[in-house]
């Protein structure tokens, strides 16, 4: 482990074993999902707790996979500007059209 | 927050007035646009949906656990496309070498599922026993009303799911299968720099940039799969969504 963390000190992004259980971590998560989307006596909380569990596996794979977390602040500050430009698109768009009104 | 200070930096020694790679934030931004035409994307299927006049529909032609494999798949490759990058940079060029082509093969595999699904949604078939038809969708129930009514032991029908069926169906292939484009092109791309690998001093652990750069957009599209798995997909066939 210690030999790990020198590892990632040196070159700033994680090393391979920490790779592999980022990707264990999101295999759960999507099994996970899964399971609760058969689970029926969850009802409508079934939304917000798999937008939530999304939601994680989308900033896992960003921060770690894709660097952010390590790289230098403008990458994400312009990433993170595309994503919510694309959320309020999405919001306006349901929002204007009443989709669940 | 020690780890910020010691990333690489690409473009230190390429004299920009940020020190960051020119290439780097092109690509920064790349992804930060499409980030804008997927979610355009999304907005329209979530905007047309339940507004389909006919079916089928989400709930008629999903099948949950086949596209559950091809999530796992492509989270996967998504883990390959980074050992690959970690062992070009450790100067293993066979490990890199390795998991490229796995991860190329994952997303090949991926886009496999996503033609068996295509295909098998465009030849949707329903047949419906007229005496105990059990538990019917609103799609399926259509079906029964129609044919049932006319003193037949079946009812059935052999309309599949198109892009010009209906509004589900524009919009569903119109997003996923633009997703598929993108795959397809990160397979295209993955392969040249896999050929570029046998090319003495084109790619090495010093320039991995045009890797880093690979690996970027190959995530991009993992993450805009984890947002389509669960809502168009999961949320798709819940009743109250």
């Amino acid at each position: 482990m210690s030999q790990e963390l020198s590892e990632e000190e040196h070159t700033g992004h994680p090393t391979a074993g920490q790779y592999f259980r980022i990707a264990v971590i999101l295999c759960a998560i999507t099994a996970v999902e899964i399971g609760i989307f058969y689970l029926e006596v969850i009802g409508h909380w079934m939304i917000p707790i798999l937008f939530t569990l999304s939601a994680g596996k989308f900033a896992l794979v960003a921060m770690y996979y894709m660097h952010l977390k390590f790289d230098h602040n403008l990458f994400s500050y312009m990433f993170v500007g595309g994503f919510i430009l694309a959320a309020c698109v999405i919001s306006f768009l349901i929002l204007l059209f009443g989709v669940y009104s | 927050m020690a780890q910020e200070h010691a990333a690489p930096i690409h473009g230190k020694d390429e004299g920009t007035t940020t020190g960051l790679s020119h290439r780097k934030m092109l690509m920064w931004a790349f992804l930060g646009s499409d980030c804008m035409f997927f979610g355009s994307l999304i907005a329209t299927y979530l905007v047309y949906q339940g507004k389909s006049l006919e079916g089928p529909l989400p709930i008629d032609v999903f099948d949950i656990p086949v596209t559950s494999i091809s999530t796992f798949v492509l989270l996967m490759s998504s883990m390959s496309m980074v050992l690959a990058y970690s062992a070009l940079t450790k100067n293993n060029m066979k490990g890199f070498r390795i998991w490229l082509i796995s991860t190329a093969i994952m997303g090949a595999t991926f886009i496999g599922f996503q033609v068996y699904e295509f295909s098998s949604f465009a030849n949707h078939h329903v047949e419906i026993d007229c005496v105990s038809p059990g538990e019917l969708t609103k799609y399926e129930q259509h079906i029964f009303d129609d044919g049932c009514s006319s003193g037949e032991a079946h009812a059935e029908s052999h309309e599949g799911l198109k892009p010009q069926t209906n509004l589900f169906g524009t919009t569903f292939y119109t997003l996923t299968g633009f997703h598929g484009a993108h795959v397809t092109l990160g397979i295209v791309w993955l392969l040249s720099l896999l050929l570029l690998s046998f090319k003495k001093g084109v790619i090495t652990p010093e320039k991995n940039l045009d890797v880093d750069l690979a690996a970027l957009y190959w995530h991009f599209v993992d993450v805009v799969w984890i947002v389509i798995f669960t809502v168009v997909y999961l949320f798709g066939v819940f009743p109250g969504f």
